[in-house]
């Protein structure tokens, strides 16, 4: 269990972190789409007996870079909800055809307290230490394309480039995720406390570090909460990040209706 | 009549037609399937196409999945599954409209974190769910639908709320295209914007509930956004939109019966692969397909023919 | 020069009408009136009540004060007969609707059920969009017109009703001079030949100067109105703003520049022209 709490703390950071990312350039279809995928890959490697990190994340990797791929053709969100489905049909199916079907359905899906085993808390630590660091560094140019993407093309920011490493950053930080808070409810723990921080304030960098706070909260009450009630972790973090939430904009629009924070609203027509 | 959970004898498998498994047209199951996939792929269809249009793909695919939170908790409570989707789909929906922000970031984050509460919920429902009646089937049937175990005592049921569904979102077509195209326009018009969304997210509601009944509540958004996205792309009038969308997912979930059926000799044997997986496998392909531009590689292709055609007449 | 228009009745008149919103006036005390076959520019910067304006007109939005008058009887809005041209509507691609299709939902749009289709119903869309010569691209997707294209579809589909009155919000934004130059003259003959009111809002009045007959300028609230050679004076603008301001007229131009004074901090100017020689 220990290596849940350890890797659990590396989650809430990556959470945190990239969450900020993900709330900026409004892309909580994509963070709830891409885990589906991961679902699928660690079904197909329960089913061939292989490394269920290795499944998850292939499986997440080719899910965002088809997503990536297909969304310059079509539109986005089309091209998100169809993936987003192939991708639990393609589980449904491998996990059909497995013995435990409905025990490993509910563990990837909703989480599980143990599922951190000791071989792969290490690749998990690594694989957040590398998502931090690449976010570290690409954090000015993917700022600039996220808010202002035609300026960020005449500074040579490619918009499309930064999109696809931006998903591959979603789909490294689902690998590490999914066998912790399971493959439903991990966007939830990415959008929930970045989007309660930045209820809170709207500097980057402060946002980041209480979205990092936050998610911490939350995980290791979830994770607490579930080994003494044997409910599953994924029903914690999802009450617990959507309560953060609303308590975070509750406290907000208090704060904005004080008379010196009076803003004048100017209706838009219709 | 051959239930389709048992396995074929090998006299079965010798008479086996080429496309259809000995006993498919006589099994009750099966014609209960083919009827209630038609219904609910046609109204999800044309509720979709309404769907895309309005940009609410994310909404649309969020109350499918909250679905998997009312099928559970009716479960629990020992009434029906559709009672339970219909249930928290119209919840979930009052919700939406409650959110009602126009801006689709906005929105989608709301969506987003309502959606995660809701499938927390669906976690613990579906734990106790399985703790309590000691068995896994639940989940699964929730989840990923089961449509040759539908009780055929629903059938009306599930044909009238089609019905009302289809009748709802016909009525409001003109209504609904306009505030797509300009709810300003729409509103200076006469047209009242808020009532007729309202209108379409009852619709919507009783169109994800239903085909959660199908293929399960998390997999019913492919009915719903894949036939429609399909029809838009291959037409621009609004009525055939909404007839190619509507025929789309009928032949897609027929054509997904009967692989279903079929797949019980394929590998591994025995159990057969579900109906589900065949039908967002078959919607995928379709937009894959959709997404070439045969206009213009037609177009392409002639023009290359006239070219040759002209130098070998300048000859 | 264009010969004299039939001066009609009295199809919209504004009394007295001011509009608070969210404890600020953003209208104070407009009074205009519009009349049949006139064409009327509703001209000021963004943020100078022009969009108010056209809502309260609409009846999206409540007057706190004053009265609106719709062919001599109190109240307006939604069953009027008023024709709408938005500034934009949804470009998206996908959407299913030709440009024959826009207009026939200005017949009935706002009606429940599905249209049967009939001969009449289209040979009326064809005659609209003949009239705002868009027939050649009325089987095309309205997601994928261009920018002046999708006015004029919109422009027919706001006639189709027969209005009495036509509002097109800044319908010139955006589009090239060729194409701000032809649907100025797509209107000044509809105005004309149909008998309708209409009224264009504006931030730059020169490229509406040659089809304008009245003028509605509207500075911080206030508004006056006349004919253009009445009210873009100096002295009246600089009353309406509420201090210095000077109207340079140069050919057929007209430039409107605020100037220094004490009581203002800030010196800047509110260009009301681009130099056009296409207008000369």
């Amino acid at each position: 269990m220990i290596n849940t709490w350890v890797a659990a703390t590396m989650v809430a950071v990556v959470a945190g972190v990239l969450g900020f990312f993900i709330v900026l350039r409004g892309a909580a279809f994509v963070a709830h789409a891409v885990p589906n995928g991961a679902f699928a890959g660690a079904a197909a490697a329960s089913l061939l007996g292989l490394n269920t990190l290795l499944g998850l994340g292939t499986f997440a990797v080719a899910g965002a870079l088809s997503i990536s791929w297909l969304s310059r053709r079509g539109r986005p969100d089309v091209v998100t909800a169809l993936a987003l489905v192939l991708m639990l049909g393609l589980g449904a199916l491998f996990l059909s055809m497995s013995q435990e079907y409905a025990e490993e359905i509910f563990s990837l899906l909703f989480g599980d307290v143990v599922g951190v085993s000791g071989v792969e808390l290490w690749p998990i630590l690594g694989l957040g230490v590398a998502c931090v660091v690449v976010l570290l560094v690409i954090f000015r140019p993917l700022m600039l394309s996220s808010v202002m993407a035609e300026v960020g093309e005449a500074r040579g920011v490619r918009a499309g480039r930064m999109g696809i490493i931006f998903l591959l950053l979603v789909a490294l930080a689902t690998t590490m995720t999914v066998p912790i808070v399971g493959a439903f409810l991990m966007f939830s723990l990415m959008i929930a406390p970045a989007a309660a921080a930045r209820s809170l304030t709207a500097r980057p960098a402060m946002a980041m570090g209480l979205g990092v706070g936050i998610a911490l909260v939350v995980v290791w009450a979830s994770i607490a909460l579930s080994y003494l009630s044997a409910w599953p972790i994924g029903f914690f973090v999802g009450m617990l990040g959507a309560g953060a939430y609303a308590i975070a904009r509750g406290w907000a629009s208090y704060w904005q209706r004080q008379p010196s924070r009076r803003r004048l609203a100017l209706d838009p027509i219709g | 009549m051959r239930s389709p959970t048992r396995a074929w004898s090998k006299d079965e498998r010798s008479q086996m037609g080429l496309i259809f498994g000995p006993g498919f047209f006589q099994s009750a199951p099966v014609q209960v399937a083919l009827i209630v996939g038609a219904v609910v792929a046609a109204v999800s269809g044309v509720v979709g196409v309404f769907t895309v249009v309005r940009g609410q793909s994310f909404s649309g695919h969020a109350l499918a999945d909250l679905g998997a939170t009312g099928g559970s908790g009716a479960f629990l409570l020992g009434i029906s599954q559709l009672w339970g989707f219909v249930f928290i789909a119209a919840v979930a929906a009052g919700a939406i409209e409650l959110i009602g922000l126009r801006r689709p970031r906005g929105r989608d984050l709301a969506t987003g974190i309502v959606l995660g509460a809701g499938l927390g919920l669906a976690a613990l429902f579906l734990y106790l769910d399985t703790t309590s009646s000691h068995t896994t089937g639940a989940s699964i049937t929730i989840l990923f639908g089961s449509i040759f175990a539908i009780d055929s005592r629903l059938v009306p049921v599930i044909a009238g709320l089609s019905a009302v569904s289809l009748a709802t979102v016909l009525l409001l077509y003109r209504m609904l295209l306009f505030s797509a195209l300009s709810p300003d326009m729409a509103a200076a018009r006469g047209v009242p914007v808020r009532a007729a969304g309202i209108g379409y997210l009852v619709a919507l509601a009783l169109a994800v509930s239903l085909s959660a009944m199908a293929i399960g509540a998390v997999l019913s958004t492919a009915l719903l956004i894949g036939p429609a996205a399909c029809a838009l792309r291959f037409t621009k009038r609004p009525g055939l939109a909404l007839a190619l969308a509507a025929l789309i997912g009928v032949v897609v979930t027929w054509v997904s019966i009967v692989l279903a059926y079929d797949s019980f000799y394929w590998p591994p044997g025995g159990r057969g692969w579900p109906v589900s997986f065949f039908v967002v496998a078959l919607i995928f392909t379709a937009y894959l397909l959709s997404q070439i531009p045969i206009r213009s590689l037609f177009s392409r292709w002639a023009r290359g023919r006239v070219a040759g055609h002209v130098r070998l007449a300048g000859r | 020069m264009e010969p004299t228009r039939v001066i009609g009745e009295e199809v919209l008149k504004l009394e007295g009408v001011s509009v608070w919103l969210s404890g600020r006036q953003v209208l104070r005390e407009i009074s205009f009136s519009l009349r049949a076959a006139e064409m009327t520019g509703l001209i000021g910067s963004n943020g100078a009540g022009k969009t108010t304006i056209f809502r309260v007109i609409l009846g999206l939005q409540r007057a706190s004060a004053g009265t609106v008058w719709m062919s001599g009887r109190p109240g307006s809005g939604r069953s009027s007969g008023i024709g709408y041209v938005p500034q934009t509507v949804v470009l998206d691609p996908d959407m299913p609707l030709r440009a024959r299709d826009v207009v026939g939902l200005g017949l009935e749009g706002q009606k429940i059920g599905i249209p049967l289709p009939s001969r009449q119903r289209r040979e009326l869309v064809d005659a609209m969009l003949e009239a705002v010569d868009a027939t050649h691209f009325a089987d095309a997707r309205v997601g994928q017109l261009s920018g002046g294209e999708q006015r004029r579809v919109l422009i027919a589909h706001a006639l189709i009703s027969r209005p009495q009155l036509l509002l097109l919000d800044e319908p010139l934004i955006n589009l090239d001079i060729r194409s701000e130059h032809e649907v100025v003259e797509l209107l000044a003959r509809i105005a004309r030949e149909q008998r309708i009111a209409i009224l264009i809002s504006a931030h730059d009045m020169n490229p509406l100067l040659p089809a304008m007959d009245r003028i509605v300028y509207v500075a911080s609230g206030r508004a006056a109105s006349g004919t253009t050679d009445e009210v873009v004076q100096t002295e009246v603008l600089s009353q309406l703003y509420g201090r210095q301001v000077d109207v340079i007229r140069l050919r057929n131009r007209v430039l409107v520049v605020a100037g220094a004074d004490e009581t203002s901090a800030a010196n800047h100017e509110h260009a009301h022209a681009i130099a056009d020689p296409g207008l000369v």
